[in-house]
């Protein structure tokens, strides 16, 4: 297939136009000596009924599908209302670039306005941006800024953020001089605040926690953004599950300072792990050093509403090596369904869907731990994810459990050592009581 | 053109677009007994599914897109997006895996990302990809931080990150994030680096050289073997951003111009759309001995299976969860194998034919800064009419009225007044000889009536925008008390 729109004619007329007589010549800037002079390694081209006989073919190589599947862990499984991928595949909002012409753009433009307002309505930050690449980069985005914010060594890091993003923040920082301290969990799977106390010092930046934690606990976001603060160091807030934040007090009116996190939840598909969608919001006096494209509401010449990209001398094209952040494109496209779904959903139905996402775990949180041979591990607040304990070695009853036809949780033995058969279970608005109770008898019959 | 409100606007209590099945467990009110909770979420919008389908279709409406028309943003490679690669990526497969599913039932994803990566170091030449990077900045940040940890491996990580005055801004950026100070290099009067100006700065403290090739005026870095020596006799590297490979596919290789690192943009050469703002990505190539230090994790071929290997000792971590934009990868690997190898060579030629076309046909009307022979794009500026009091942005805001997207504007920065044209090869000959025509006009309106230019766009959804009110009163949410509330 090919899709370039000229003739044999046009071409003729247009080289002739330019003065060569072929293609090649176009070239002639290029040493010969580094010309390829031959065809690339690469299969012929295919047409489009013989690309989708191939994708097909790729696609049965895949079965997760076929499974029921209880895997969370910073990746939700939830609906996606038919007007989010309707709405999303129009040409006017997947085919245009970066809205640098706003007089041309103010559909995207007006988009990531109302992005930013509901994630400050729900995040209840000052400012929100128009996106960041992913959580976890996000968070490593928030561990940068605090530090050009408060220009001191350490930053700390709670064990029970996503170890991804823990990797992420570790990359990121690890050039730049910033020291990063991990700290404890307590037996009810929160962050230990005495062993907080014991690293925060006049060197620390800030402090960064998740909640709903990675082990699915509820953190006590007052206290641990009040003890950053008696040190003078940022909260800093990541959400991976934000649909929490339907029922769950927002994170900025419970002290903290920066709030980011993982977008996907809402109307953006599982896809293997990406796109995804980071968002990040901050209150009002931080803005300066805040990274990322922010829109801003303005009026023409004529007095008429609309809307731009704005403050932009935070940014890499015009501030270069001085920028708060080397980000140019971002997650636009992924903001424009998370905006869909979350108008969609609307006041009522974002409560509603927490509520549900937290009644169906702890329905399967109480009937699978009243199982003989597994034990909850934290008795800590939770959402819609939990850890169990198996008396009996996972990977055993992982595999017996996948000839039923389900997929467990996540095992966190890689990440967490010290959680030697430990599994962590997601049980979102999506599965029916009867399969829960389907997990349930399987694994009774598994543990027996 | 009716002027859609804000959401917020039109939002009234107790309208619904969505409702849920009825809780089928039995409810616990106690479980929130211990928690902060929140009534409701102040301000969030309640609108009907007609309503939302009507708002966002409005003001759809009000952008210009690549399926509308010509879209000549220098550097961005505004081409046509294939819809097939839209659909392949939409498999229920692709679409509901689990980034965390057991690899036995991902196999399929594991082989489009595999061949992807083969793809891509065969057409650039080098020997190993990762495709975790998700836009064209972090891929930068990524191969620079290779760079690093392999001068730190033998001792000292180094100072300095070369980079010509020409580049794109987030060069300079991505070095300085990766902890290394900026210098930049001039260009010379052909536009290309300046060899004297580069090996007197080239010492034994500098890490690498970021070139873009061809450059951000569309020319080809001729001496590049040159510079290349240069930089790799003082132990440096060369860093190549690829955000202008569109000109090359198929023609030339930067493995073979002994480039050591380089990023794509999957969202330019490889025509995943552009969404308005993204996601794209940024692939990272590298030759064998920056390849121990990819990111986390790669993948591999053993004993018949795909699997994710995660035991890289000097790997310099993860830089994304998961494993990059995969879907991106989708559309990108269902555009090679459309196209195949003759296709995509056919990509480059046309590209760089529409691109001499250009600007052999406004080279008389608009003054063009650097002769130097052009591939991809070329760099025009508002010289001959600022005479008449017009800028590049005035020209750019008048092409909006003639129903055409305005080229980059004030880029690259070594080009004052610059309009940067790239008009890719999905362009047909009319939709170029539109724009000449269009652009020629502009030239003569600049000379016998400037105001039209000033004042433009005039036919536009909104007018010429108020950016300096913008910035000094940010107002960047709407509130319920007062509508769009400005910051302090």
């Amino acid at each position: 297939m090919s899709y370039i729109p000229l003739s044999d004619k046009d071409k003729k007329e247009m080289l002739a136009k330019v003065g060569v007589s072929s293609p090649e010549e176009l070239f002639r800037s290029i040493p010969e000596n580094l010309k390829l002079n031959r065809e690339l390694n690469l299969p012929s081209s295919l047409t489009e009924s013989e690309l989708v006989h191939y994708f097909e073919s790729i696609e049965k190589k895949n079965n997760y599908t076929e499974f029921l599947s209880f895997l969370g862990a910073g990746a939700y499984n939830h609906f996606i209302p038919a007007i989010v991928d309707y709405l999303s595949s129009r040409g006017e909002f997947i085919s245009p670039y970066t809205p640098y012409q706003p007089e041309v753009s103010q559909g995207t433009l007006q988009i990531i306005f109302e992005f930013q307002t509901l994630i400050c309505q729900l995040t209840g930050m000052d400012v929100v941006n128009a996106s960041l690449y992913d959580g976890a980069s996000g968070a490593a985005e928030a561990v940068l800024m605090a530090d050009r914010l408060r220009g001191k060594s350490k930053v700390l890091v709670a064990r029970t953020l996503h170890p991804q993003y823990r990797r992420v923040i570790e990359t990121y920082t690890r050039n730049l001089g910033i020291k990063v301290e991990e700290i404890r969990y307590t037996d009810r799977g929160e962050v230990d605040f005495e062993d907080l106390e014991k690293h925060l010092d006049e060197q620390t930046t800030g402090v960064v926690f998740q909640s709903p934690n990675f082990l699915g606990i509820i953190e006590n976001i007052r206290k641990i953004s009040d003890l950053a603060h008696s040190h003078q160091a940022l909260s800093i807030v990541v959400v991976a599950e934000p649909v929490s934040l339907g029922l769950l007090e927002a994170p900025g009116h419970l002290g903290a300072d920066i709030v980011t996190g993982e977008g996907q939840s809402f109307g953006i598909p599982l896809s293997f792990g990406g796109p995804y969608l980071g968002f990040m919001g901050c209150l009002e006096e931080f803005i300066r050093q805040f990274p990322g494209r922010i829109v801003g509401q303005t009026e023409d010449v004529e007095g008429k509403r609309g809307f731009v990209l704005t403050l932009s001398t935070r940014e890499q094209h015009i501030r270069r090596e001085r920028a708060t952040s080397n980000i140019c494109t971002n997650q636009a496209l992924c903001a424009l369904r998370t905006t869909i779904f979350l108008e969609t959903l609307g006041k009522n139905g974002l409560k509603e869907l927490a509520w549900q996402n937290i009644q169906k775990a702890h329905y399967a949180l109480k009937k699978l731990s009243q199982v003989k041979g597994i034990k909850r591990k934290f008795n800590g607040n939770s959402f819609n994810e939990f850890v169990l304990e198996f008396s009996k070695g996972w990977t055993e009853v992982k595999k017996i459990l996948m000839k039923k036809g389900i997929i467990g949780g996540l095992s966190l033995e890689k990440d967490y050592p010290e959680l030697q058969n430990c599994v962590l279970f997601c049980v979102t608005e999506m599965f029916k009581k009867e399969e829960i109770d389907r997990l349930a008898s399987n694994l009774k019959d598994v543990l027996k | 053109m009716i002027r859609e409100p804000l959401i917020f606007e039109i939002s009234d209590e107790g309208k619904r677009a969505f409702s849920f099945p009825e809780l089928d467990v039995p409810q616990d009110k106690e479980i929130l007994k211990n928690i902060p909770t929140r009534d409701a979420i102040e301000g969030f919008p309640q609108v009907s599914e007609v309503e939302i389908v009507r708002h966002f279709t409005r003001l759809s409406r009000t952008n210009y897109c690549v399926d509308e028309g010509f879209y000549p943003l220098g550097s961005c490679t505004m081409k046509y997006n294939p819809k097939i690669n839209e659909k392949m990526a939409s498999l229920p497969e692709f679409t509901f895996a689990h980034p965390y599913a057991p690899q036995d039932l991902v196999q399929g994803n594991l082989e489009i990302l595999k061949k992807t990566e083969g793809f891509l170091a065969e057409i650039t030449g080098m020997d190993a990809f990762t495709l975790q990077p998700s836009a064209g900045a972090q891929g930068e940040l990524v191969g620079m931080m290779f760079i690093r940890a392999y001068h730190e491996e033998r001792g000292h990580p180094r100072k300095t990150v070369l980079v010509p005055d020409s580049a794109h801004g987030t060069n300079p950026s991505s070095a300085h994030l990766c902890g290394y100070r900026v210098q930049e290099i001039k260009s010379n009067e052909k536009g290309t680096v300046d060899l004297s100006d580069l090996s007197r700065t080239m010492t034994e403290e500098v890490a690498a050289l970021m070139i873009t090739n061809p450059n951000t005026l569309g020319i080809f870095e001729d001496d590049i073997n040159k510079i290349a020596d240069i930089v790799h006799s003082k132990g440096g590297f060369l860093y190549m951003d690829g955000a202008n490979m569109n000109a090359l596919v198929g023609i030339c290789r930067p493995g073979d111009m002994d480039v050591d690192v380089i990023h794509l943009n999957l969202h330019k050469t490889f025509s995943t759309p552009h969404g308005g703002g993204g996601p794209g990505s940024g692939p990272v190539g590298v030759n064998r001995q920056l390849e121990p230090y990819l990111p986390l994790p790669i993948i591999e071929w053993r004993d018949g299976k795909y699997f994710l290997d995660f035991d890289r000792p000097k790997s310099i971590g993860r830089v994304q969860s998961f494993y990059g934009n995969f879907l991106v990868v989708v559309k990108t690997l269902a555009y090679i194998l459309s196209l195949g190898s003759k296709g995509l060579k056919e990509i480059s030629e046309m590209a760089v034919l529409n691109s001499n076309y250009i600007r052999k046909s406004l080279e008389d009307e608009y003054y063009l800064k650097y002769k130097t022979s052009t591939l991809h794009e070329c760099v025009f500026s508002d010289k001959f009419q600022k005479k008449y009091g017009v800028t590049n942005l005035d020209i750019a805001k008048r092409l909006i009225d003639y129903g055409l997207h305005p080229p980059t504007m004030s880029f690259p920065l070594v080009v004052h007044g610059a309009l940067m044209i790239e008009p890719t090869e999905t362009e047909s000959k009319r939709d170029l000889d539109f724009f000449i025509d269009a652009m020629r006009k502009i030239a003569k309106e600049s000379k016998e009536n400037p105001e039209v230019l000033k004042s433009a766009p005039h036919v536009s959804y909104v007018r010429r925008m108020d950016e300096t009110k913008a910035a000094r009163q940010p107002i960047l949410k709407w509130t319920r008390e007062g509508g769009s509330k400005a910051c302090k």
